[in-house]
């Protein structure tokens, strides 16, 4: 078997690998998203159990709480590995996406919710028309990050058995006792991956950007 | 009969113990021009932010109209509506373009058609001569172009009352005309406005009324004559010798 085929075999694990990034990201944004908002809006009570979800859940490693969600959650609610490992990486990246979105919000100036407000918009409304706009732009090069971390983090689902890009590299490697060769063939695989998600994120980034002479 | 848009009795504003101004009276009549002077620190941007209920005052009522706007359960939302302001630092909201700014109360506050929207707030801009630049965004314009811009995001809402606190002290001082400039037109249509600023050529030109404020307590007030000729106390006539010396050799250094 040649490089080739070591590519194809393992690559077709990268359905599972994107499917995973695809339910954990989004998740991890929208539930991070929310816990911001209250983190930054919601009043002291909140802020606080906020601080507390961030620190617990950027205390544990993924893996740990992969396992702890499919071995314990999962009997009672019948989860697949597939289902309990995209979320539990998404609640683990809710955790630093609401730490990004926080910096976000609070980077753009309290000044800028007082004119909004000033006009007669409701607090509700200038957040959502004012600063929630420039937040996102502050957030993405950080964002692009945290989505790279995700893509290589959904690696761990391996763990549970999901045949994701991982998975069916130490399975060929074992198959054929070319792990060096299946190993490198999922660095590859993965590189790319992340490789395209920070590239287009990046022409997000710039195409978003406002407008300035300097 | 004139009438009053703007009725403050016996208005007090602390922080803890720092009081920032106490007891104040004051009336806006229709149409008029109000320009307050006095040192920094002594209240007169926060008496802004407490007519436009951007800070609460801890004591004393504000009527705009007939309407109460200090009395509890007031919709602060609805108040802000009807009173412009226009800030030192612009606050224009930087993602969007000028056009954008002047339109967004329309839409969201005012629920106008994004058309008649467009229409009304291109009106505006032309107000204060920026019809060319709807499409650019705050940080293309220069500061006296987003200062104007903050002037027409302001008029749109149709307020009774226009404030501005310090709308030129950003400026450099080659800007700070065509900011003025549309300031005096405004009070010429009859616009009610409350100033706060420096510029004394302004007060004594475009004033109805001039009210100096110092250390949280209104000094004196009166018409420009009045106060500038022969102002009833000492520290009137000392302060408004010195910001004139001093605004004058400032605009003689900028030649």
């Amino acid at each position: 078997m040649d490089f080739g085929q070591f590519l194809s075999y393992i690559g077709s694990g990268t359905v599972l690998t994107v499917g995973v990034t695809l339910i954990a990201l989004p998740a991890g944004l929208l539930i991070g998203t929310i816990l911001a908002l209250l983190y930054v809006y919601g009043g002291k009570v909140a802020a606080r159990a906020m601080n507390l979800y961030s620190t617990v859940f950027r205390g544990i490693p993924p893996v740990v709480l992969l396992f702890i969600l499919f071995f314990a959650v999962s009997k009672g609610i019948n989860l697949s590995a597939f289902w309990a490992g995209s979320l539990s990486l998404g609640v683990v990246s809710s955790a630093y996406q609401m730490e990004i979105v926080r910096g976000a919000l609070l980077s753009v100036s309290g000044d800028q919710l007082m004119a909004a407000r000033a006009v007669g918009l409701s607090r509700l409304q200038a957040i959502r028309y004012v600063v929630l706009p420039q937040a996102v732009r502050l957030a993405i090069p950080p964002w692009s990050n945290e989505a790279a971390i995700v893509i290589k983090d959904s690696s761990l689902v391996y763990a549970l058995g999901v045949p994701e890009i991982l998975r069916r590299a130490q399975l060929i490697g074992a198959s054929s006792q070319r792990y060096l060769l299946a190993y490198l063939s999922a660095a590859v695989i993965y590189f790319v991956l992340v490789y395209a998600t920070t590239r287009l994120l990046n022409l997000l980034e710039q195409k978003l950007s406002i407008p300035s002479n300097p | 009969m004139p009438k009053p848009i703007l009725t403050i009795k016996n208005l007090t504003k602390t922080y803890g113990q720092n009081v920032i101004f106490q007891h104040l009276d004051l009336t806006v009549n229709e149409g008029d021009t109000i320009v307050i002077i006095g040192p920094s620190g002594t209240g007169k941007s926060t008496l802004l932010r407490c007519i436009n209920l951007l800070t609460r005052p801890n004591e004393g009522q504000i009527w705009l109209d007939d309407l109460e706007i200090t009395a509890k359960g007031t919709d602060e939302d609805q108040v802000r509506q009807h009173i412009g302001m226009v800030f030192q630092n612009f606050l224009l909201f930087n993602h969007l373009t000028a056009l954008g700014n002047v339109k967004l109360g329309l839409t969201k506050v005012k629920h106008m058609s994004d058309e008649a929207a467009t229409e009304k707030a291109m009106r505006e801009l032309s107000r204060v001569g920026l019809a060319d630049r709807a499409d650019h965004y705050p940080g293309q314009l220069s500061g006296g172009q987003q200062q104007r811009v903050g002037i027409a995001r302001a008029l749109a809402m149709d307020p009774r009352v226009m404030l501005f606190d310090e709308p030129t002290s950003a400026l450099d001082p080659e800007l700070i005309g065509e900011v003025l400039e549309v300031m005096r037109q405004l009070a010429l249509d009859g616009m009610t406005m409350m100033v706060v600023t420096h510029e004394m050529g302004f007060a004594r030109e475009v004033a109805d009324r001039i009210v100096f404020m110092e250390k949280g307590f209104i000094v004196e007030e009166g018409s420009p004559d009045e106060m500038f000729n022969h102002p009833k106390f000492d520290r009137t006539r000392e302060f408004l010798w010195k910001i004139t010396e001093l605004y004058g050799k400032k605009e003689k250094d900028a030649e």
